[in-house]
């Protein structure tokens, strides 16, 4: 049995692995969709104190665009994928190809432009993860809100909280190359999953 | 100028006037205030889930309606509250995304405000104003000198209740 909350740092290290490979995935088809360079960071594998997941990304009170979808298969888990409003703003003005600083407000194309990105980055992002981990995982179709981001977490965080005190987050920050876009996307396993996962890789 | 006090998430603060209590960005999370208007003293809770006994071990009171609730109702009394003055109020409880086949997890908002309610009314504590529901986020605060309660959204303005 692997305890989920005492993780080793080779299990961590397997962990951000899987995060890197499928964010890199990820950030590869949303440079391509936008034609411009996505750097990422080194995925944070961390378990932190649920109240404090708001902070990773500016403070539960901050404004953003959050895209939502549940993760069904072997290794069921949730996946937010998180932008500052001025950037889902940037965003939207790139793919509708309208000159920057158009968009004030989503409307129903914007959000489903919005949504559709967010599916094209999850898949990319699972296929990875099936590659590396033989685990096949589905997304579900898309959810889009824009709202605080203490309220937007709030849809991961309270599965989480029925399970324990803590969260074990993979998170990757994405920037393009000319500032205008930066995301947060999570992948936050259900509880169980993460012990399936780590099993998957060989490093139990 | 007045203290302003943050609560955060499963968290609760009490305080006195000139105090304001105030917690950020709730969704399916509950901001429930208590207030006795006449000692000015009161407490704001943020809850995310309904019951502690559907959950596993949580060293957390707070987290929850049942055992949070009874926690800062015993913390407000020690400032001086009465139980038959204090008076109750809430907001949150929203559900952020909508899904068609909406899990349980999914409707915790409404499950999260239909649990503060009964416990409250269990404690003899009356519910005299509510702003539940919805698709959107809140920020609410409560001055602790007016007893009155602010509740911030994005798109749809500021109310007090």
């Amino acid at each position: 049995m692997i305890d989920e909350f005492d993780l080793t740092p080779i299990q961590m290290d397997a962990l951000r692995e899987i995060g890197n490979v499928g964010a890199g995935n990820s950030a590869t088809a949303l440079s391509q969709i936008i034609n411009k360079r996505i750097d990422m960071n080194v995925p944070k594998v961390a378990l932190v104190p649920i109240e404090s997941v708001p902070d990773l990304v500016g403070g539960p009170d901050t404004i953003v665009v959050g895209v939502f979808l549940r993760v069904y298969g072997k290794a069921p888990g949730n996946i937010l994928f998180l932008m500052p409003q001025k950037s889902a703003f940037y965003l939207v003005d790139t793919l509708m190809g309208r000159e920057h600083g158009t968009t004030q407000k989503l409307d129903f194309m914007d959000e489903s432009a919005l949504m559709e990105i967010g599916n094209i980055l999850s898949g990319a992002y699972l296929n990875a993860f099936f590659n590396f981990t033989h685990i096949s995982m589905l997304p579900s179709i898309p959810a889009l809100a824009m709202d605080m981001a203490g309220a937007i977490l709030n849809i991961v965080l309270v599965q989480l909280g029925q399970m324990g005190d803590q969260a074990m987050v993979i998170e990757t920050e994405f920037l393009a190359e000319d500032d205008g876009i930066n995301g947060h996307f999570f992948l936050v396993p259900d509880p169980g999953s993460l012990g399936t996962l780590i099993k998957a890789v060989g490093v139990e | 100028m007045a203290d302003l006090i943050k609560v955060g998430m499963a968290d609760y603060k009490v305080g006195r006037s000139p105090s304001t209590l105030i917690s950020y960005g709730l969704g399916s999370c509950i901001g429930v205030s208590l207030y006795d208007p006449q000692k000015k003293v009161g407490g704001l809770l943020h809850i995310m889930l309904p019951d502690s006994t559907q959950a596993r071990a949580s060293d957390n009171p707070a987290k929850f309606a049942d055992t949070g609730i009874p926690l800062m109702l015993s913390d407000v009394m020690a400032l001086g509250a009465s139980k038959s003055r204090l008076v109750a109020k809430l907001a949150g409880g929203a559900q952020m995304f909508a899904f068609a086949n909406a899990t349980d997890i999914m409707r915790v908002g409404t499950r999260n405000a239909e649990a503060v309610k009964s416990i409250l009314r269990r404690n003899g504590i009356k519910v005299i104003a509510e702003d539940t529901g919805g698709n959107y986020g809140r920020t609410v605060q409560i001055d602790l000198n007016t007893g009155a309660y602010k509740v911030k959204t994005i798109d749809r303005g500021e109310k007090e209740i």
